[in-house]
C-alpha cells in the first residue's frame, strides 16, 4: 500500500472516522493526510484513546485528596500510603477482544494493566478483575467463561502476581458482549514515581521489550465500535500475550529505573507506538521524531502504517538520559530483550515519522491529543421506576428455600472454581484471599497492608443510573471497611453501550454523576480509570456497568477483620437501617422472576456514619466478625458468615414489622452484620450507636438478631439448614455448570 | 547453613523462598543468575524456585535444565550437596535427569491454586527432620503441570527405596481422595537415590507465617537450618 493514496470516504470510514472528523483533520493540517497519518488520527481519535464522548462528563469527578500523588491522566493513579510508600493502581477493560478470542483477550487485558502500573516504577503486588458474562443458557457462555478465566490465570500466574479478588456475574444483556475488567495494584517509593512527560531536546527515544508484529492493528478502533454477528471476523485485531516477556520487561524496567537513566517512560498499549510517542511528546511540550528503520520487527516488510498501528504486546517507549545509554542497554541485554534507539525529542512540536528515508507522517503533536473531537452528545435520563411495596410482593417459596436457591444462583454462588485457577498465594503476602469482602495484601514485611475490592451492581445502574453509580462506590467503601481498611481512592472502569444513542449516553452521564457524588461525600477520590463504550451487539446495549476498584489502607494487617463467625454463642448484630427494599434486588430476580422497581437509595451520610462506626469497632477490638450486606441482603450475608466460619447461627424473629422475606432478603444499603463476644461488648456497641442516633433522627441503627452456634443456620420460623446443605448449594453450581451438567 | 537460590528468566517464587530461608536460618541466601557457571564456595543447599522459567515454553523446565548454571548444580548434587526444587524447580530437576519421571498436565487440565494437605514420608532426611513420619501438613499448591508420572519400574523403585517424600492427602490423611492432579501413587515430592535431592510440587515457602495461611511449611526450612554449620 502506498503512503500517498487518494483519500476516499470509504477509506475514512474504514478508519472509524466520521465525515466531520475527517474535515477537522483537513482543517488542522491544511492538506490531505497520508495513509500513515490517517492511521495515526484513527488511533488517536477513536473513543478508546480520546474519550471524546465521556471527557466532558468525567471532568466532574473528584480526583483530589491530600493523599493523592497522581490523579487521572497518567498511566495509573498514585496515592500515598505512608512510610514513604505509594500505591499505584488502575483498572482497564478488554471487553471486545475477550469476546472475539477469550483466552488472548483476557491475557492481554491483564498484561496491559500490569504494564500501566510498572511503567510508573511500581512493582505489581496484586491483581483483581470484574467479569460479566451472558446468560448461563447462552450457547457461548461456557466457552467464554472457560477461556477468560484460563487467560487471566495464564498471564498472572506466569508473570508472578497474585490474583486476589474480583467479581463475576451473568446476565442475558451481556450475551453478545462480555466484560473483562482487570485491575493491577503496585507499590513504589513515593518519591520514585516515573511519568510519561518527556524533557530535554535531542534526547534519545528508546524502544524496549518484544518485537513489533502485525498483531492488533486497529485494536483500539475495533474496541470503539459496536459488534454485529460478524464479530468473529475481527479476530486478527486481537493481540497475543506473552507473560514471560512481560516478566522480563518488568524486571528490566525496574532495574533500569534504579540507575536514574529514565527521563520518561510510557508503555505501548492501545494504539501502540503512535499513542505512546505522541503522549510523551505532547506532555513535555516537545516534538518527537521516529525512525522506523530502527524498530525491532517480528516480520519482514512491515510498512510504516503497520508499525505505527500494531498493538503487539510487552513493549515500552522511553526517553533516556543520553549519558547512561550503555548502562541501560546492558540491563536489557542481560534480560534478553530488545533495546533500540528509534528516535529523538525535538523542539519542533511536530510528530515526524520516517521510514526508508521518506517522511511518512508529519503532524502537530499537541493537536493530535488536544484537538481530538469532544462531543456533548445528547442524552436522556432513564425514567424513574416506581418504588415497590414489599407487602404487595408475596414470596412464592419459603424463606429457607429462597435462601438455598439464592446462594446457589449464578451471581451469588461461590466462585471458587474461578479463583482456584488463579495463583492467589504467590509473593506470600495474601492475608485474606478471594471469598471475603475485600482481599487483604500485606505490603513488604508489613505491618501495613492494602484492602482491595472491585464492585458494581449493574441491575441497580440499569434501574437508576445515578443511584447505581453511588451504590458501586458505596459498596467498595463498605467492603474495605469490613476488613478494617480505611478507604483511600478508587479507579473506575466505565462500561456502557453506544453513546450515540441518547438513552445509553444518559446511563453514562448519570452513572458518572452518581459515582462523583459518592466519591465526594465519602472522601474517596477517583485517581485513574478507563471508559469502554459501544458495548452492544446488534443494537442492544449491555447493562450499564461502572466497575469500581477500591483501595484502602490497613495500618496493621495482623488486625484485619474477616466475615467468618469465630466462636459459638456470640451475639449477632445488624447495623444500619432496614426497610425491606426488594426493588431490583437479587431476591426479586431469582425468586420472583422480576427485574423491576427502583433500586435501594444510597444515603451517603449514613454510609459514612455507619462506616466510621464499624471501622472504630474493628480498631478497638469490639467485634469478632464483620460483613457488609449487599446482594441477597441479611439472609445471604449471615449464610456467608456461617459457611466461612463453619459455625451455624439462629436468627430470631425480626422486629421490623415487614414481610419476613423483605426483612431477610431486602437490599437496604449502609448495612453490616457484626458479631460481639459478650454483653459488655454489646453495651459498648449500643453506647456508640446511641451517640450517632442522638445527632440525627431516631433511626433504628442497631438490632440484635441472633446468636452463633451449632452446625446449622436457622431462619425465623423455618426448619434449620445444615451447614453442609448450605455449602453444597453454594459451591456446586459453578463447577456443575462448567462441567455441562446443568 | 549456606544456601543459594537460582533465578532463571521467568522464575517468580524466588523471593518467597529467599524469605523462608532468611526467616528460618537467619542467613541471607545468595542469589545466583542462570548464566552463572559456578556456585558460591561452601554452598550447602541449592534451591531451584517456582515460576515459569523461560516461559515454560517447549516443556516445563526443559530449557532451564540446559542453562549454564545447571552443570554446577549437577556437580553439586553428585558430590552429595543438597538440592531442593519446588514446583517449576521440581520440573527442572526431572528434565535435568537429577530425579526420575515427568510432570504431566494436571488430570483436570486446569491450573490449581489452593491449600493442600500432604502426608510426610520419612522424617530422617535433611529436609524433613523437623517433621514426624506420617505427619499431615497443610501447604499451598499452585501449578498446571504437577501430575507425576513414571514407568512402573521407577515407581516400584521409588516406593521400594522409600523415596516418596510427600504424598497428597485430605485433612484426614486419605491420600487417594486428596490427590488434586492425578499423580501416580499420589506423589507430591520425591528424593534422589542418596536423599540429597528433593523435588516437590507444593510450596512450603508460602506457609511460614500464621498471618498468611499457617506455618506448616516452616518444618522443611527448619530441618535444613539445623544442618552442618547451622546458625
Amino acid at each position: 500500500m502506498k503512503n500517498t493514496i487518494a483519500m476516499t470516504p470509504e477509506l475514512v470510514a474504514q478508519h472509524g472516522l466520521k465525515p466531520d472528523e475527517y474535515q477537522r483533520i483537513l482543517k488542522l493540517i491544511g492538506r490531505e493526510p497520508t495513509l500513515t497519518e490517517l492511521g495515526i488520527f484513527s488511533a488517536m481519535w477513536n473513543e478508546h484513546c480520546s474519550y471524546k464522548s465521556s471527557r466532558l462528563h468525567l471532568r466532574g469527578l473528584p480526583t483530589k485528596a491530600p493523599w493523592v500523588i497522581q490523579g487521572p491522566g497518567e498511566n495509573a493513579g498514585v496515592i500515598d500510603i505512608g512510610d514513604g510508600l505509594a500505591c499505584v493502581f488502575k483498572m482497564e477493560s478488554h471487553n471486545h477482544p475477550s469476546y472475539i478470542e477469550p483466552y488472548q483477550g483476557a491475557t492481554t487485558g491483564v498484561g496491559g494493566i500490569l504494564r500501566d502500573v510498572f511503567t510508573m516504577g511500581a512493582r505489581p503486588i496484586a491483581t483483581l478483575n470484574a467479569l460479566r458474562f451472558g446468560s448461563p443458557d447462552h450457547p457461548k457462555t461456557r466457552h467464554l467463561v472457560s477461556g477468560v478465566v484460563a487467560g487471566i490465570g495464564g498471564y498472572g500466574n506466569s508473570f508472578g502476581v497474585p490474583t486476589v479478588g474480583g467479581q463475576m456475574g451473568f446476565h442475558t444483556r451481556y450475551d453478545g458482549n462480555i466484560l473483562v475488567n482487570a485491575m493491577a495494584v503496585g507499590i513504589a517509593k513515593s518519591d520514585e514515581i516515573f511519568y510519561a512527560k518527556a524533557t530535554g531536546v535531542g534526547n534519545p527515544i528508546v524502544y524496549l521489550g518484544s518485537k513489533t508484529g502485525r498483531d492488533g492493528i486497529h485494536g483500539a478502533t475495533m474496541a470503539s465500535a459496536a459488534f454485529d454477528d460478524a464479530a468473529d471476523e475481527k479476530r486478527p485485531t486481537v493481540q497475543v500475550g506473552d507473560p514471560f516477556a512481560e516478566k522480563l520487561l518488568l524486571e528490566a524496567c525496574l532495574e533500569l529505573m534504579q540507575t536514574g537513566s529514565v527521563i520518561a517512560i510510557q508503555d505501548m498499549g492501545a494504539a501502540g507506538l503512535t499513542s505512546s510517542a505522541v503522549e510523551m511528546g505532547a506532555k513535555g511540550d516537545l516534538g518527537i521524531e521516529l525512525d522506523l528503520d530502527k524498530i525491532p520487527c517480528r516480520e519482514e516488510g512491515m510498512t510504516a502504517y503497520e508499525m505505527m498501528l500494531s498493538e503487539s504486546q510487552e513493549r515500552m517507549l522511553m526517553v533516556l538520559d543520553p549519558t547512561k545509554e550503555k548502562q541501560a542497554e546492558a540491563i536489557f541485554v542481560k534480560w534478553g530483550l530488545d533495546f533500540a534507539i528509534v528516535g529523538k525529542t525535538t523542539d519542533t512540536l511536530r510528530f515526524v515519522v520516517k521510514h526508508k528515508g521518506e517522511v511518512m507522517a508529519d503532524l502537530p503533536i499537541k493537536e493530535l491529543g488536544d484537538e481530538a473531537p469532544l462531543y456533548d452528545r445528547p442524552y436522556v435520563e432513564t425514567p424513574k421506576r416506581p418504588v415497590l411495596d414489599a407487602k404487595k410482593i408475596p414470596s412464592p417459596v419459603s424463606n429457607r428455600e429462597a435462601l438455598l436457591k439464592l446462594i446457589g444462583s449464578p451471581d451469588l454462588a461461590s466462585k471458587r472454581w474461578v479463583w482456584e485457577q488463579y495463583d492467589h498465594l504467590i509473593l506470600g503476602n495474601t492475608v485474606q484471599q478471594p471469598g471475603g469482602d475485600s482481599a487483604v495484601v500485606r505490603v513488604g514485611e508489613g505491618p501495613r497492608g492494602l484492602a482491595l475490592t472491585s464492585d458494581v451492581t449493574p441491575r441497580y445502574c440499569e434501574a437508576d443510573p445515578f443511584e447505581g453509580g453511588k451504590q458501586a462506590v458505596a459498596e467498595a467503601y463498605r467492603n474495605i471497611i469490613a476488613v478494617g481498611g480505611t478507604p483511600k481512592a478508587i479507579t473506575d472502569n466505565l462500561n456502557f453501550g453506544n453513546p450515540e444513542r441518547p438513552e445509553y449516553m444518559g446511563q453514562l452521564v448519570y452513572c458518572i454523576r452518581g459515582l462523583g457524588e459518592a466519591c465526594e461525600e465519602l472522601d474517596f477520590p477517583v485517581v485513574s480509570g478507563n471508559v469502554s463504550l459501544y458495548n452492544e451487539t446488534n443494537g442492544r446495549g449491555i447493562l450499564p456497568t461502572p466497575t469500581v476498584g477500591g483501595v484502602g489502607v490497613i495500618d496493621d494487617v495482623s488486625k484485619s477483620m474477616t466475615l467468618a463467625f469465630k466462636a459459638e454463642d456470640e451475639i449477632i448484630v445488624l447495623l444500619g437501617e432496614t426497610t425491606g427494599w426488594l426493588g431490583s434486588s437479587s431476591w426479586l430476580a431469582e425468586i420472583a422472576g422480576r427485574e423491576d422497581g427502583a433500586p435501594p437509595p444510597v444515603d451517603l451520610l449514613m454510609e459514612k456514619l455507619i462506616g466510621e462506626l464499624v471501622l472504630g469497632l474493628i480498631k478497638d477490638g469490639l467485634v469478632t466478625a464483620v460483613h457488609d450486606l449487599s446482594d441477597g441482603g441479611l439472609a445471604v450475608g449471615v449464610a456467608e458468615m456461617a459457611m466461612s466460619g463453619g459455625i451455624g447461627a439462629t436468627i430470631a424473629a425480626l422486629p421490623f414489622g415487614l414481610p419476613s422475606h423483605a426483612e431477610l432478603f431486602g437490599e437496604d444499603q449502609a448495612r453490616y452484620v457484626v458479631t460481639v463476644k459478650n454483653k459488655a461488648a454489646l453495651d459498648e456497641l449500643s453506647r456508640r450507636v446511641g451517640a450517632i442516633v442522638a445527632t440525627g433522627e431516631a433511626l433504628v441503627l442497631m438490632t440484635v438478631i441472633g446468636k452463633t452456634g451449632g452446625d446449622a443456620l436457622t431462619l425465623p420460623g423455618e426448619m434449620p439448614i445444615s451447614l453442609s446443605e448450605l455449602h453444597n448449594a453454594h459451591e456446586n453450581w459453578l463447577p456443575s455448570y462448567m462441567a455441562g451438567e446443568l | 547453613m549456606k544456601s543459594a537460590v537460582i533465578t532463571f528468566p521467568g522464575s517468580n517464587r524466588e523471593g518467597d523462598v529467599i524469605r523462608a530461608l532468611r526467616q528460618s536460618t537467619g542467613h541471607e541466601p545468595s542469589s545466583i543468575w542462570h548464566q552463572d557457571t559456578e556456585l558460591p564456595k561452601g554452598t550447602d543447599l541449592v534451591v531451584l524456585p517456582g515460576g515459569f522459567s523461560y516461559g515454560d515454553y517447549l516443556r516445563c523446565g526443559a530449557i532451564a535444565s540446559r542453562a549454564p548454571v545447571m552443570d554446577a548444580v549437577r556437580a553439586h548434587a553428585a558430590k552429595g550437596g543438597l538440592v531442593l526444587g519446588i514446583c517449576n524447580g521440581f520440573q527442572i530437576l526431572v528434565e535435568s535427569g537429577l530425579l526420575p519421571g515427568v510432570l504431566m498436565r494436571n488430570a483436570g487440565l486446569k491450573f490449581i491454586c489452593k491449600m493442600q494437605h500432604l502426608k510426610v514420608g520419612r522424617a530422617d532426611t535433611a529436609f524433613t527432620s523437623a517433621y514426624n513420619e506420617g505427619q499431615i501438613i497443610k501447604v499451598a499448591i499452585a501449578h498446571g503441570e504437577g501430575n507425576y508420572v513414571a514407568d512402573a519400574d521407577t515407581i516400584a523403585r521409588l516406593e521400594g527405596e522409600n523415596r516418596v517424600a510427600f504424598r497428597y492427602c485430605t485433612a484426614e490423611g486419605d491420600t487417594k481422595a486428596g490427590n488434586p492432579n492425578g499423580s501416580l501413587n499420589d506423589i507430591a515430592g520425591i528424593y534422589s537415590e542418596h536423599l540429597n535431592v528433593l523435588g516437590m510440587m507444593p510450596h512450603p515457602e508460602n506457609l511460614i507465617e500464621t498471618l498468611v495461611g499457617g506455618t506448616d511449611g516452616r518444618g522443611l526450612f527448619e530441618s535444613l537450618s539445623t544442618l552442618r554449620g547451622a546458625a
